[in-house]
């Protein structure tokens, strides 16, 4: 009986489980099904993702805004919208062709990327692209506060935020963690409101033009510090260094430098 | 009839007599880690619970045809596509929840509960009885979560589903919340004084005391 039957999906299951060609198949099987599965699911739920994240990112940069003293009626004035501007970080200023909607065409190409060398690379990047996405608010001509956003290697995964800087392009407004995976009761509390309450007031940079920021290890001491948070030492030294590269001569420093001379 | 009597036993039974957390000690590092709001402790145990109902069923299916050389990594494929199926839908519609449980729902793939019930039950069962036993057990770890979760968030910041039950202190009441509580060593406080509750009651469960692990199959 076993000898007429010609059909394969029945032959295969006939066959004993130790056999050496059943175990292929089925281990074939079972992870060519799972892939298939967990990539529909994935291809089929990104979108409903990548609005959640937009949407939450919006409502952090709104809050971010909302929660420094005195630019919620700045943003008022402004019509509730901060201006979108793409900064060449080289130059330290507009970018000239690319607008934020072909931002994100324009990073796909390798050729708007740095590559970082080992002693520059403080946030652990790699590579870091020539061109971002910066939130102003103006008063007038002036600026009075601009929002960058920063990622570095934290201690779980990469950690994404936007420090708000007030106009003197040295005091930071405050900061919004937009995206973590920092060990939850430890890294995570980055995310706490009552930890981010630390950032408003600090200076980034001093007289000789150094970024000094940093996450003390314990209670802050100088005007350049932030509290440290007990028990994340690497996630405290992650958002340093993550600070100190974006704010610094690889990051933002150029930018805020054109800034602070009037040139923007 | 004697059929339905045996399914209404095998799902509740792993409710407290043979309960996976508080009788075996499986799957502890989620229901210490997730328990500090009733809204992540409610979310986990209906994930768990799909995962493992869903991946009982299947593995059930396909029992007679799973190689026994490769057993446990077939095993471990399905639950783990299931898992992350799971926490891409968890993505999508409660990406909230979903920041809340962050790593958690990828550990279910490691929960030795899940790999348990599969290994001992849904290897040697049909695809029914498979599933109800793996319910079971889910609903059995969703108890325990449930509770701790409950204790935790109405003791540690006197709220349940984020709603204000016990008015606090500093906004006029008399409710001082329990910072412990929000900790994890409250977790493993409770999760071991709710052992010892249970056992003081059902004194089968006691190990007895030369170590020898405890009969953790139901014996039909």
């Amino acid at each position: 009986m076993a000898g007429t039957d010609w059909n394969p999906w029945r032959r295969l299951l006939a066959l004993p489980n130790e056999s050496r060609t059943k175990t292929v198949i089925v281990a074939f099987l079972v992870s060519a099904i799972s892939a298939v599965l967990v990539s529909s699911a994935t291809v089929v739920l990104r979108p409903i993702q990548t609005a959640n994240r937009a949407a939450e990112e919006q409502a952090r940069i709104s809050d971010l805004v909302r929660g420094i003293p005195g630019m919620a009626a700045l943003l008022e004035d402004s019509g509730g919208t901060l201006s979108t501007v793409v900064i060449d970080l080289e130059r330290g200023r507009a970018a000239q062709d690319i607008t934020p909607e072909t931002l994100d065409v324009a990073l796909t190409d390798q050729a708007n990327w740095t590559v970082l060398e080992a002693g520059d690379d403080l946030a652990g990047l790699g590579q870091r692209p020539n061109f971002t996405q910066v939130f102003l608010l103006r008063e007038g001509e002036d600026i009075s506060l601009i929002l960058l956003p920063v990622t570095g290697q934290g201690y779980g995964g990469r950690i994404d935020a936007i420090v708000a800087v007030h106009g003197d392009m040295n005091t930071i407004a405050g900061i919004a963690v937009t995206q973590h995976s920092e060990t939850p009761g430890l890294g995570a509390r980055i995310e706490d409101p009552s930890w981010q309450a630390n950032f408003p007031g600090t200076l980034i940079r001093d007289d000789s033009g150094d970024v000094r920021f940093s996450v003390a290890r314990g209670v802050a001491t100088t005007d350049y510090d932030v509290d440290g948070i007990t028990g994340a030492t690497r996630t405290s030294s992650s958002v340093t260094r993550m600070m100190r590269f974006w704010l610094g001569p690889q990051g933002y420093g150029p930018l805020l430098d054109a800034i602070g001379r009037g040139e923007f | 009839m004697a059929e339905r009597v045996s399914y209404w036993s095998t799902l509740t039974e792993p409710l407290i007599k043979q309960n996976p957390v508080t009788l075996q000690i499986l799957g502890i590092c989620s229901a210490l880690a997730v328990t500090t709001t009733m809204a992540t402790a409610l979310t986990m145990s209906v994930s768990l619970t799909v995962v493992i109902t869903l991946g009982a069923g299947i593995i059930s299916v396909i029992r007679r045809h799973i190689p026994d050389t490769i057993r446990l990594i077939v095993q471990i494929v399905i639950i783990a596509s299931l898992v992350i199926v799971i926490d891409q839908f968890l993505q999508a519609y409660f990406a909230d929840i979903s920041r809340a449980l962050s790593v958690y729902v990828w550990l279910i793939t490691t929960n030795c509960l899940v790999l348990g019930r599969t290994e001992t039950y849904a290897r040697f069962h049909g695809p029914l009885p498979s599933m109800v036993d793996a319910f079971g057990n889910g609903l059995g770890y969703s108890l325990v979560l449930i509770v701790l979760g409950g204790i935790r968030e109405l003791f540690g910041k006197g709220e349940l589903f984020g709603a204000q039950v016990l008015p606090l202190a500093d906004e006029g009441g008399w409710f001082t919340p329990l910072s412990l509580m929000l900790l994890a060593p409250s977790a493993f406080f409770l999760l071991g004084g709710l052992v010892w509750a249970l056992r003081s009651v059902r004194s089968e469960q006691v190990e007895p005391p030369d170590h020898t692990p405890p009969e953790t199959e139901p014996a039909k």
